[in-house]
């Protein structure tokens, strides 16, 4: 892991039991993300986009239900490497909020009913420093986490029930618990899709100033990619938990050279929607597959439009660097990359 | 269980007048009625032997089977002229508190188990489930009867004895609670933030079932009084002199026709006692359970 680099997962495979068998739903993730640097993760449901969040941060089903292996490297508070995948439950404890933190997709039902907001924001903070109850300092800090994550009138909030607060704040608060230790990194998965549009810029500006800030890492997991190209610097596309397409925001988005990626980038609306008849929305037909019973070949060709009998049902691509820094897995790249030339 | 309400500040000191569990309970005519008529049979039974002009253990043979209110015997006399009001109030001191002390222990050991079952699942879940179907198997009054057979009655073995056989409804109940509420985000926010199991277990998710462990605690103290009664009748509870609605009764049965009131008191006792319980029992249950406001 270089210093700069705050996380560095490498070679994560994830495995859930199934009968006898392993059924692999996560193959070969590698990423490194940097500090002060967003990589967004996209993919649709299923793809093993929270499956490998999960695994990084130990929250699987334990040994014998699922396997994992590869390594997933963070620094320790004192610089020295860690790697998660090899720890076990007690030590991972020590890890969870306070070198790496989460945010989840449902502000409304990760907040515990019935405890105070401010209570919940000191009780991370007294997980990991050991301050009793009463200790004032826990409650001094949680008022400016508050404060921070950009809340009004933090004072009379902290003693408030998660219900008296609306999405959007609930979501600053639970952005509040996961900075409670200033980690590392932040996973935040699909953080804003439970909020409305308006209420979503502000939590995306919010998280890009703290990070400005702290410079930590956050890995972004989302379907959306008009919020990758808000938050993100680098993009990592994943379909049926492998890595199929990535490299930084400008490459991925304005010249997507994996059909997948292609079809993905399709389907989100626009105002003018090149090449298709008004009010049609791109889709692509099919689903994604059962990891149980994966395909031959390219895991995307049943689904592919561009996908060739003979070779791409045959042929496993491989992740191959394309230029610098944009990494994509399809074994036809070079064909269509001179037919999207052509149609140009 | 909430709804949207604005921030109150602290100086309202009477919001909780508006709160909305508190309303739905007081809608419930029947629980309130039960609250009152357990205040006023807990007020006696606590203060109520200090204004009476007799002891509960003085026997007056001259004075036997007085019919009430024949001079100072406002609920009349026993066969040993024992003052019937004096024994009846120190009976529901002995009766409320083996009921409330049984439920307090079945509602620890039930919630224990319940919210370990429950969170853990798998085979130590399994195991424990199994543990309280066992339990369940056997008929309770049997089994406080063995047990009462076997051991020397006293107040706090009797208490020991109903709490051990009435724990089981509540960890069933705590359990499947748990087992909902264990699925729910903030369970995963929880781990996320560096909480063990532990914490989980009892900081997180058991404050959450709080409402239903309310409603089986309020629904075991009647219970556990009804069973005291029933074994201090059979004559394996509460022993004279010591007095207790269960023993009272079972006093009362030689003399039915000749002195129906010393059945007719304690029975009332017992009902009302029991009947108070369940109502506020019913009460909290709607109360506590916020679609009830739909209907």
């Amino acid at each position: 892991m270089n210093a700069d680099e705050k996380i560095a997962v490498a070679h994560l495979n994830v495995a859930f039991r199934k009968g006898a068998d392993y059924v692999p739903v996560v193959h070969d993730i590698t990423f490194t993300i940097g500090a002060g640097e967003t990589l967004a993760l996209v993919g649709e449901s299923g793809s093993g986009k929270s499956v490998t969040s999960l695994a990084i941060m130990k929250l699987l089903a334990e040994a014998p239900k699922t396997r994992i292996d590869g390594s997933a490297i963070v620094a320790d508070r004192h610089g020295a490497p860690i790697d998660l995948v090899a720890m076990g439950e007690q030590q991972m404890r020590h890890v969870r909020g306070n070198r790496v933190a989460m945010i989840f997709q449902e502000p409304l039902t990760s907040l515990n009913p019935v405890h105070r907001v401010g209570d919940q924001i000191a009780e991370a903070i007294r997980f990991h420093q050991s301050l009793s109850k009463a200790d004032a300092r826990a409650r001094a800090r949680a008022l400016a986490l508050l404060e921070q994550v950009g809340i009004p009138e933090p004072v009379k909030r902290l003693d408030c029930y998660p219900h008296e607060l609306s999405g959007g704040m609930r979501q600053r608060v639970m952005i509040a618990i996961a900075l409670a230790m200033e980690p590392d990194v932040l996973i935040a998965d699909e953080p804003t899709t439970a909020l409305d549009v308006t209420v979503q810029a502000q939590i995306l500006d919010l998280l890009r100033n703290l990070q400005k800030k702290n410079g930590m890492a956050i890995l972004f997991i989302t379907h959306n990619f008009g919020v990758v190209a808000e938050i993100a610097d680098r993009v990592m596309v994943m379909y049926a938990g492998r890595i199929v397409e990535q490299g930084s925001v400008s490459q991925v988005l304005s010249s997507p050279r994996m059909p997948y990626t292609r079809g993905l980038l399709a389907a989100v609306p626009r105002f003018e929607h090149a090449g298709l008849a008004q009010g049609e929305l791109g889709t692509i037909a099919g689903f994604v597959p059962d990891p149980s019973t994966p395909p031959s070949g390219c895991a995307f060709h049943p689904r592919c439009g561009y996908s060739i009998a003979g070779r791409c049902d045959q042929q496993a691509p491989v992740l191959e660097e394309i230029e610098m820094g944009h990494q994509l897995r399809c074994v036809r790249w070079r064909e269509l990359a001179t037919e999207q030339e052509g149609a140009r | 269980m909430t709804t949207a309400t604005h921030y109150l500040p602290a100086s309202r000191r009477w919001a909780w007048l508006a709160n909305p569990t508190l309303r739905r309970f007081m809608r419930h005519k029947l629980a309130v009625l039960g609250v009152v008529m357990i205040t006023v049979l807990i007020l006696a039974c606590v203060f109520g032997p200090y204004l009476l002009h007799y002891n509960d253990l003085s026997i007056d043979i001259r004075n036997r089977f007085a019919p009430p209110f024949t001079g100072n015997h406002y609920l009349g006399t026993d066969a040993l002229g024992r003052d019937t009001a004096a024994r009846l109030l120190n009976a529901g001191r002995i009766s409320l508190m083996v009921g409330f002390c049984a439920m307090l222990i079945s509602i620890v050991i039930g919630t224990l188990i319940g919210v370990i079952a429950g969170y853990y699942r798998g085979w130590i879940g399994a195991g424990l489930m199994r543990f309280v179907d066992a339990f369940l198997s056997f008929p309770s009054v049997f089994l406080v009867l063995v047990l009462a057979a076997f051991t020397k009655p006293s107040p706090m073995v009797i208490t020991l004895i109903i709490a051990v056989t009435s724990w089981m409804e509540i960890s069933r109940i705590v359990e499947a609670e748990i087992r909902s509420l264990r699925e729910r985000d903030f369970t995963l926010a929880a781990r996320m933030i560096g909480a063990s199991s532990r914490w989980i277990m009892f900081r997180e998710l058991m404050p959450n079932a709080i409402g239903p462990i309310i409603v089986a605690a309020t629904l075991t103290i009647a219970n556990a009084i009804l069973l005291e009664a029933y074994i201090s009748f059979l004559g394996y509870g509460i022993q004279p002199p010591l007095p207790s609605w269960g023993n009272m009764l079972n006093a009362a049965q030689q003399y039915l026709g000749k002195a129906p009131w010393l059945a007719i008191i304690p029975g009332l006792a017992i009902t009302l006692a029991v009947t108070s319980f369940n109502f506020i029992g019913d009460g909290l249950r709607d109360a506590l359970d916020g679609r009830s406001d739909l209907k």
